[in-house]
């Protein structure tokens, strides 16, 4: 009989000793490590159970610094728009937002209460963000890694700037950028989707949801394949790479004899990169041309013969029904 | 008594949690399965289709909720005109200080004040607006209640017989008084001006992202009834071209920040009405003037018709209201949109026909129709 067994997001197996500190090949990289490291069985339950330590360096150090003092502006605005009261921050507080400058003041430096604020808050993150991304170029550096992750992270970045930088610029209004707060975010999603003419007719939107839907598919087919046969060795996929073993023979096997094709264990994770870093990327092309080259996207789409044309009439009575018969009465 | 038992199962060892857990789920999965296609499901729904197949355009409801009739409906007092004949007197002949229904003849005026009173004032009676009406005295404009009542009446009158493409849309509906105030001396869903919020902040930081009823408690702006109900701003937002050579720090071009206000308002709209923005709109395009219901014709002159409603009738009443009708923070005059008629109804009171009785509301001429055919 099959044994059905319980499988979980928890960890399986948990290593815990002598905390491991890393390479110190030229005698000095101890000096940037901060931190005693410790192992937790909690975090074991998730990930690796050791905690520790952190190598912050300058690049860390600023990023943290100017990025607490981007949150701390925002967080002080929305707090004096209800009048300081704890409460009424918790009770609005997905409602609250630092808002970026009203469209008259185009691209000059607005006053604090209209934007001001919100244009230094911006520069703080910039900063922040920037100088943690040089932290992810140094950090791989360091350990003569590739600078996939640099790269990977660096699209996410492009579509931030288009965001916040390149298209206000653009448009000649830093007030095209986007609002600091939980709902107020969402509604600059909607109203800029409706203000163009909905960005679902936009090509690049298009691709960014092909890429970002294709890259969860991705990771849940990859996810699947490799737990379906660690118990053939095939988590260790580095190994497996260069030197195939059963795992990884029935893994392509598995893929070829549903869909006749097969990623490799190498290329499996090129293909992961290349989507979830076009995600991003096209997305951002899609918002940098709205507004600035397209500025309503249906008609654009009509122009192009690809928005659909619908037989049929519009409003209820067209078909046979009537306010009366709807909430229930007779007719 | 049970050694026989306990023996049995030490010799049998047998894993009865695995199987267990199997079958409890199965069995109560095939267990609901069959009382949902038996009984039905439990919260039905039914919906309204609003536009061509494929386009998604329907408006779904909980049959429960919207086969539930209007509470206010069974309170609605109504009574049928009494013809006049021609040597009947006329209210503006017999009593003083009649500016508005004079032509009225005696038993339909007081058939009329009667009906009044039960739709705004049930528990105060005549002397909520005439102030010594227990001593016989009706004429007096002491109270400031009388005074605006006389304009509700030229309102009414107004909305029935200039604006019947809106409130008799479909069918004969009209308006009368209960149609806002349902019983209530003040009707609900009425609105104040709110904006800026604070003093911390100016321009779009200072009209939105608060929790307030008239952002429907969104963080949209909460401006839009203002904007667009009172100061009669534009609309929409849109270009018409596929690309407009425009920026956003020009003056009147329509940015994002507008976009979000008539957003504000399409939400209030669609809570007003219990709808959603397919109701009236192909929401692919809301531009399109090719792609809207005839409900969208109507909401329109809905709102030219709520406009006038705050412009010439209640918001001139500012100086006629004590203190306390006024608004918390700038003391407005209280002003209405479409929730205060709609109470979140497709048609106020379910469509219910609140002009036929009514005669004496439905024009503004003084020419009143009484042919019951």
């Amino acid at each position: 009989m099959t044994m059905i067994e319980n499988q979980n997001i928890f960890t399986q197996v948990q290593v815990q000793g002598t905390p491991e500190w890393g390479m110190n090949d030229n005698g000095k990289m101890m000096e940037e490590r901060a931190g005693k490291p410790f192992f937790s069985t909690l975090a074991g339950f998730l990930g690796n159970a050791q905690i520790g330590p952190i190598y912050l360096g300058w690049t860390g150090l600023v990023s943290l610094f100017t990025g607490i003092l981007a949150l701390n502006i925002i967080g002080l605005n929305m707090l004096a728009q209800v009048d300081w009261s704890i409460p009424e921050f918790i009770r609005q507080g997905f409602w609250l937002a630092l808002e970026p400058p009203s469209p008259q003041y185009g691209l000059t430096i607005p006053p604090l209460y209209d934007g001001g604020w919100y244009i230094i808050a911006s520069f703080f993150l910039l900063v922040s963000v920037m100088s943690w991304w040089a932290r992810s170029w140094l950090l791989a550096k360091e350990q003569k890694m590739g600078k996939h992750v640099f790269w990977a992270f660096g699209s996410a970045i492009w579509l931030f700037l288009v965001l916040g930088l390149f298209r206000p610029i653009l448009m000649g209004s830093w007030s095209e950028a986007v609002p600091y707060g939980i709902f107020p975010h969402l509604d600059w999603t909607t109203a800029f989707s409706i203000r163009y003419g909905n960005l679902y007719y936009n090509p690049f939107h298009c691709l960014s949801i092909v890429f970002l839907y294709g890259s969860v598919l991705l990771f849940a087919m990859h996810g699947g394949t490799i737990l379906a046969v660690t118990r053939y060795g095939g988590d260790r996929e580095l190994e497996q790479i260069v030197d195939r073993g059963t795992a990884t023979e029935r893994a392509a096997l598995f893929w070829r004899w549903t869909m006749g094709f097969n990623a490799t264990m190498e290329g499996i994770h090129r293909w992961a990169w290349w989507f979830a870093v076009l995600t991003p990327i096209t997305g951002g092309i899609g918002i940098l041309l709205t507004g600035t080259v397209v500025d309503n996207w249906f008609i654009w789409a009509q122009e192009h013969h690809f928005a659909p044309a619908y037989d049929g009439s519009y409003g209820y009575q067209a078909y046979d029904q009537t306010y009366q018969s709807f909430i229930g009465g007779g007719e | 008594m049970l050694g026989w038992f306990k023996n049995w199962n030490k010799d049998n060892p047998t894993d009865i949690y695995g199987p267990a857990i199997l079958v409890g789920t199965v069995g109560v999965a095939v267990a609901v399965a069959a009382v949902l296609v038996t009984v039905g499901q439990p919260a039905a729904t039914k919906s309204l289709q609003t536009g061509p197949r494929g386009t998604g355009m329907s408006v779904p409801e909980f049959v429960s909720e919207v086969e539930s009739p209007d509470p206010t409906i069974e309170a609605y007092f109504s009574q049928e005109p009494i013809p006049p004949a021609s040597e009947d007197a006329l209210a503006g002949d017999l009593y003083e200080n009649v500016q508005v229904l004079g032509g009225v003849t005696d038993a339909n005026f007081t058939r009329l004040m009667n009906a009044m009173t039960q739709w705004v004032a049930p528990e105060q009676g005549c002397a909520y607006c005439h102030a010594n009406a227990n001593e016989g005295n009706y004429a007096d404009d002491e109270l400031y209640t009388k005074v605006v009542s006389r304009r509700m009446i030229q309102m009414t009158q107004n909305i029935n017989e200039f604006w019947a493409g809106h409130v008799n849309a479909n069918e004969e509906v009209g308006v009368n008084c209960y149609t806002c105030h349902r019983g209530q001396n003040v009707p609900s869903e009425i609105w104040f001006k709110l904006t800026p919020l604070g003093d911390t902040m100016e321009g779009w930081g200072a009209v939105q992202n608060r929790v307030t009823p008239v952002s429907q408690f969104t963080s949209l702006p909460s401006d839009a009834l203002e904007k667009y109900l009172l100061d009669g701003e534009m609309i929409g937002v849109h270009n018409y071209e596929s690309h407009v050579d425009e920026g956003p720090e020009e003056e009147g071009v329509r940015s994002w920040q507008d976009a979000e206000r008539t957003y504000s308002l399409m939400n209030y709209v669609s809570n007003s009405l219990g709808v959603n923005c397919v109701f009236c709109h192909n929401s692919r395009a809301f531009n399109d003037g090719a792609q809207v219901t005839p409900q969208w014709a109507t909401e329109s002159l809905g709102i030219q018709m709520v406009l006038e409603m705050n412009q010439d009738y209640l918001v001139p009443l500012e100086e006629t209201y004590p203190e306390n009708r006024l608004g918390p923070l700038h003391g407005d005059a209280p002003k209405a949109a479409c929730k205060t008629c709609h109470k979140g109804y497709q048609q106020p009171l379910q469509g219910m026909n609140v002009i036929a009785d009514w005669p004496e509301l439905a024009t503004t001429s003084g020419d009143y129709v009484y042919d019951s055919e």
